[in-house]
C-alpha cells in the first residue's frame, strides 16, 4: 500500500529534497532546529507553518481538478470565513459556534460553486469566477469595510499556537491531508471522482452518481478553504477582507500542478499536492534568507517553478524513460511466452 | 506498378509488428488491406506514411526509391491519408480546413476571398454542394470525410490511404463516399482501403491482402477471391459455420415464457414517436434500422438516459421508474453504448476498474468492493471473455477495440442483469472478436437475461434474435419473426414508404 504512493510522490519529495539541500548548501542555518519552552523552532519549522494555507487549499483543489475542473474562489472563501469567524468572535458567539460558522460558511460557498458547475451546467472556471469576484465584497459587507481584530486567545491558537512542540497549522494541514486521503482510498470515493473526472458521461451511463460527486468535491474544496481561512485570520489576529487568501487559488492550483496532478482531471494525488505546497512555501523561504530585494521575489520564484515543472514533464521524462522501458520489456519477455497465436 | 514495397520489416521492442511484407498498388486501384486487429495494418500504413521508421526493406514509388521521415514528408512525396476519426478541425471553417498551411496570402496577410476560391476549386469534382465559409462542425462526418480526401488528395496527389473511412458512416453516407473513391481511381489515383466491413471491400475494392500476425498471407483480385476463404486467411483458422447455424434452425418459442418488462407507449416528442414493447425472459429483441433512425434514441428511452414523455415501464412486479440511468441499472437493467470511446469506456483507468465500475457506482462509495475481490472479478472475466491483455492492471484505453467492448460487457455482466441493452456491440471489432461477442450474446441468452441488440449488421442481427423490430424515421414500423426475419424483409421494412409488418413479410 504504502510503495505505490511513495513511487507516485518520489519526484516531488526528490525536488522538495533537492530544494532544501540547496538552501542549505547556501545558508547552513536553514536546517537549524533548536527546542525552545516545549516547542520546536527553526526555518524549516517555520516554512511548514506557513505552507498551512496553501496546503489546506491544495487538498481541496486537488479534488476539484481530478473532476476536470478547477476552483478559483478558494482565495475568496478564505476572506468569507475569516470574516465571518472574526465577527462571530467579536460578536460573542463563543470560539466553538465561532468557528462552526466558518466552516458553514465555507461548506455552503463549495456548495454553491458545485450548484453551478453540476446542476446548471457552467464552465468550472467561470462557476468559481462568480465567487472569486463576488467573495471578497460578502467578505467586505461582512466586516463593514474594516479590519475585524479580536482578542480571543483560544481563537489566535489557531494560527499561532503550539500543539506538541509543533505549530498548530501544520498539525491541522497534515490531518486535514491524511484525513482526506483515508477517506478517498479506502472507500471507493477516489475511484469514483477519477472516472467521473476521465469520462463524465460513461461514468454516469454505469451508474455513477456524477452530480452529487461533483457537488460533494466543491463543497470539500469550500471546507479546506474554509480551514485555511481560519489560520490565515487567527496567525494574524484580525479578518482583512481585501487581503486574506489574495491570489493563495492560484498558488494552490500550481501545487496541484506541482504535485504531477494533470489539469484534465482523472488520476490524483493529495500527498502529491501537498507536497507541491511545502515546494512553493521553501522557494518562498529560501528567496527570504537570501535577502533579495523584494521585488526580485515572484520572478525568481517563477523561474524555478518554470525548472520544477520542465524537470517534472513527461515529454522530457521520456528522453530518460526509454531506457527504464527497455530493461521492463527485457524482462517481462523473459516472463511472458514469446508468440501468443489468437485463440478461435 | 505506382507503390512497391518489399521485404518491409519493423520491429517494437522486440516484437515483430511486420515481418517482410510485400506490398504493392497500381495507379488506378483500390487496393484493401485486411486482418485482424494486430495483424500490422496500421503498423505497415504508419510505415508508408513515415510516422515510423521501418527497419529493414524498400518502399518505392513511381519506380524511385523513398524514405519518408515524417507525415509531411509523404505528403510531399504524393502518399497522404485520412483517418477514420477526421482530423481536421472542426471549429474552423471548410476553407480554412482545406487550405491550412498554405493560405492565400496578400501583401503578408491571408487572403479570405482567395481562400474561398481555392477551396472551391479542390472541391470541384467531389459533388459536394456545401458553403466552404461555414464550420466543418455543422457538417456530417459523411461530408467531413470527403473534405478530408479533398484535402489529402490535393497535398498529395499519388497514394491516398483510407483507414476505417466508413466506421461511423449510414448506408446512404457509405454510398456517397464510395462514388468520391471510383472517381479519385479513374482519375488514376492508387488507393488503399482498410475496413472492417467485409461487405464494403467486395464492393469497392479491386485487389485484396490479406496480413496476418505481421505477415502477408495472401493478396488477390477482388472478384477471384471466395469470402469464406478469406475470413479463413484473416483468422487463420476455418470459420466454425457460426452465424448460419441458428438463422437455420427455427428459433424457439419464447413468446410463451413470462413477459420480464413490458414498456407501453413510451416516447419523447422529436425523438422517437410513442412505442410498445414487451421483452420476455430470456430473450433477445432485435432492433434493425438506418443510423439515425431512432434505434439509439429508443435505447436512451428505455434506459433514462432521456427521460420518456409519456408511457410507463413495468416489470412482474409492478410499475417501474426509469427517470435516469442509476434509476434503470437499479431496475436490473444494463446499457453498453454505441460510441464505446466517448460513452463506454474510462479511457485512463485500468480494466479492473473499469469492469469494477457499475457495480461500485450501485454499491455506494461507502461500501468499497475489497481489493481481493476486484481482482477475482476482473481475472475471472479477463479468462472467461478472453480478454486479450498483460494484467488487469493496464489501461483500458490501450486496448484494442474488441477488448474494450469485451470489457464494458465484463462490467455488466459483473451486475447480473435481467434486462441488458446493447448498442452496435461488434462495431469496429476484428472478425475474430466479433465472432465471440456474438457468441457471449447467445450464451447470456441461454442463461435467462434478456437482451435488447441493436446492430446494423442485419446477418449477425438475424443470427441473435428472437424477434427484430424495425425503426424508421423516428417510428417503429415493423416486427419480424421466426421465418420472416431475413435481411431481404428486414431491409424492405426500412426501405419501403409504407411498410407494415404483413407487406413486409
Amino acid at each position: 500500500m504504502i510503495f505505490p504512493v511513495l513511487r507516485r510522490v518520489a519526484p516531488q519529495l526528490i525536488t522538495l529534497f533537492a530544494l532544501i539541500v540547496l538552501i542549505t548548501l547556501i545558508f547552513p542555518s536553514f536546517l537549524n532546529l533548536s527546542l525552545v519552552d516545549g516547542r520546536l523552532v527553526g526555518p524549516l519549522v517555520d516554512a511548514a507553518k506557513r505552507s498551512a494555507p496553501v496546503a489546506l487549499l491544495a487538498v481541496g483543489m486537488t479534488l476539484v481538478i481530478a473532476t476536470k475542473g478547477i476552483d478559483l474562489s478558494v482565495g475568496a472563501i478564505i476572506a468569507i470565513c475569516g470574516a465571518s469567524a472574526a465577527w462571530a468572535v467579536g460578536a460573542g458567539y463563543g470560539l466553538g459556534p465561532a468557528l462552526l460558522i466558518a466552516l458553514s460558511a465555507g461548506i455552503a460557498c463549495g456548495l454553491w460553486n458545485g450548484v453551478l458547475v453540476a446542476i446548471v451546467g457552467i464552465q468550472p472556471f467561470v462557476a468559481t469566477l462568480i465567487l472569486m469576484t463576488a467573495g471578497r465584497g460578502i467578505a467586505q459587507l461582512i466586516t463593514e469595510g474594516r479590519i475585524l481584530t479580536f482578542t480571543d486567545p483560544g481563537f489566535a491558537w489557531i494560527g499561532s499556537g503550539t500543539l506538541l512542540g509543533l505549530p498548530v497549522p501544520v498539525w491541522l494541514w497534515f490531518s486535514t491531508a491524511v484525513l482526506m486521503a483515508l477517506i478517498l482510498r479506502r472507500t471507493a470515493l477516489g475511484m469514483l471522482i477519477e472516472a467521473v473526472g476521465i469520462n463524465r458521461r460513461a461514468s454516469a451511463l454505469s451508474g455513477v452518481n456524477a452530480r452529487v460527486l461533483l457537488i460533494a468535491v466543491y463543497a470539500v474544496a469550500g471546507f479546506c478553504a474554509a480551514l485555511a481561512g481560519l489560520v490565515v485570520t487567527a496567525d494574524i489576529r484580525g479578518a482583512d477582507a481585501n487581503n486574506a487568501g489574495l491570489w493563495l487559488e492560484l498558488d494552490a492550483i500550481l501545487a496541484v500542478v506541482i504535485g504531477g496532478n494533470s489539469l484534465l482531471g482523472g488520476r490524483f494525488s493529495i500527498a502529491a499536492s501537498v507536497i507541491g505546497a511545502l515546494i512553493i512555501q521553501t522557494i518562498n523561504a529560501g528567496i527570504l534568507l537570501a535577502g533579495f530585494p523584494p521585488e526580485y521575489n515572484l520572478v525568481i520564484k517563477a523561474a524555478l517553478v518554470v525548472v520544477i515543472l520542465v524537470v517534472q514533464s513527461p515529454s522530457l521524462g521520456g528522453h530518460f524513460a526509454f531506457l527504464r522501458t527497455a530493461l521492463l520489456s527485457r524482462r517481462e519477455a523473459r516472463h511472458a511466452p514469446q508468440t501468443e497465436e489468437p485463440k478461435p | 506498378m505506382l507503390l512497391t514495397v518489399k521485404n518491409l520489416s519493423k520491429s517494437f521492442l522486440g516484437s515483430r509488428a511486420l515481418d517482410a511484407v510485400d506490398f504493392d498498388l497500381a495507379a488506378g486501384e483500390v487496393h484493401a488491406l485486411l486482418g485482424e486487429n494486430g495483424a500490422g495494418k496500421s503498423t505497415l500504413i504508419k510505415c508508408l506514411t513515415g510516422a515510423y521508421h521501418r527497419d529493414a526493406g524498400t518502399i518505392a514509388l513511381e519506380g524511385e526509391a523513398i524514405d519518408p521521415r515524417s507525415t509531411s514528408q509523404a505528403q510531399d512525396l504524393g502518399i497522404g491519408t485520412v483517418y477514420q476519426e477526421v482530423n481536421l478541425l472542426p471549429n474552423l471553417t471548410v476553407a480554412q480546413n482545406l487550405t491550412f498551411g498554405r493560405e492565400p496570402t496578400r501583401f503578408g496577410l491571408i487572403d479570405a476571398r482567395a481562400r474561398t476560391r481555392l477551396a472551391r476549386e479542390m472541391l470541384d469534382g467531389y459533388g459536394l454542394d456545401i458553403d466552404v465559409n461555414r464550420d466543418l462542425g455543422a457538417y456530417s462526418v459523411a461530408i467531413q470525410q470527403i473534405v478530408a480526401i479533398a484535402r489529402a488528395v490535393s497535398l498529395s496527389g499519388k497514394v491516398l490511404i483510407l483507414d476505417e473511412p466508413t466506421a461511423s458512416l449510414d448506408a446512404r453516407e457509405v454510398e456517397m463516399l464510395f462514388k468520391v473513391v471510383r472517381d479519385l481511381r479513374d482519375r488514376g489515383l492508387g488507393i488503399v482501403f482498410i475496413s472492417h466491413f467485409l461487405d464494403q471491400v467486395f464492393t469497392i475494392s479491386d485487389r485484396i491482402t490479406v496480413l496476418r500476425n505481421g505477415r502477408r498471407i495472401v493478396t488477390e483480385d477482388t472478384a477471384r477471391i471466395d469470402r469464406v476463404k478469406l475470413i479463413e486467411h484473416m483468422l487463420g483458422h476455418a470459420l466454425e459455420s457460426e452465424v448460419e447455424a441458428r438463422a437455420g434452425a427455427a428459433a424457439p418459442e419464447k413468446g410463451g415464457r413470462p413477459i420480464a418488462f413490458s414498456f407501453r407507449n413510451i416516447g419523447r416528442q422529436g425523438v422517437i414517436e410513442p412505442f410498445d414493447l414487451d421483452i420476455h425472459e430470456g430473450e433477445v429483441v432485435g432492433l434493425a434500422g438506418l443510423l439515425g433512425s431512432g434505434r439509439t434514441e429508443s435505447a436512451e428511452l428505455l434506459y433514462g438516459i432521456r427521460t420518456a414523455q409519456t408511457g410507463e415501464a413495468r416489470d412482474a412486479n409492478g410499475p417501474i421508474n426509469i427517470r435516469n440511468p442509476r434509476a434503470a441499472i437499479a431496475a436490473g437493467f444494463g446499457f453498453a453504448p454505441e460510441d464505446r470511446k466517448t460513452d463506454g469506456i474510462v479511457a485512463d483507468l485500468t480494466i479492473r476498474e473499469n469492469i469494477v465500475l457499475a457495480l461500485q457506482a450501485s454499491k455506494g462509495w461507502m461500501r468499497p468492493i475489497p481489493r481481493a475481490e476486484q481482482n477475482r472479478l476482473a481475472d475471472e472475466y479477463i479468462e472467461k471473455l478472453d480478454i486479450r491483455t498483460t494484467g488487469r492492471e493496464k489501461l483500458i484505453g490501450e486496448l484494442s477495440g474488441g477488448n474494450q467492448q469485451k470489457v464494458i460487457l465484463a462490467r455488466w455482466l459483473a451486475m447480473n442483469p435481467r434486462f441488458l441493452i446493447l448498442d452496435e456491440p461488434t462495431r469496429g471489432i476484428d472478425v475474430g472478436a466479433h465472432a465471440e461477442i456474438v457468441r457471449l450474446i447467445r450464451a447470456l441468452n441461454e442463461k435467462g437475461m434478456s437482451l435488447l441488440v441493436i446492430s446494423s449488421e442485419l446477418e449477425e442481427l438475424i443470427a441473435v434474435s428472437d424477434r427484430i423490430i424495425v425503426v424508421r424515421d423516428r417510428r417503429h414500423v415493423a416486427e419480424l419473426a421466426g421465418d420472416q426475419m431475413t435481411t431481404d424483409t428486414i431491409v424492405r421494412a426500412i426501405a419501403a414508404p409504407d411498410a407494415n409488418p404483413e407487406e413486409a413479410a
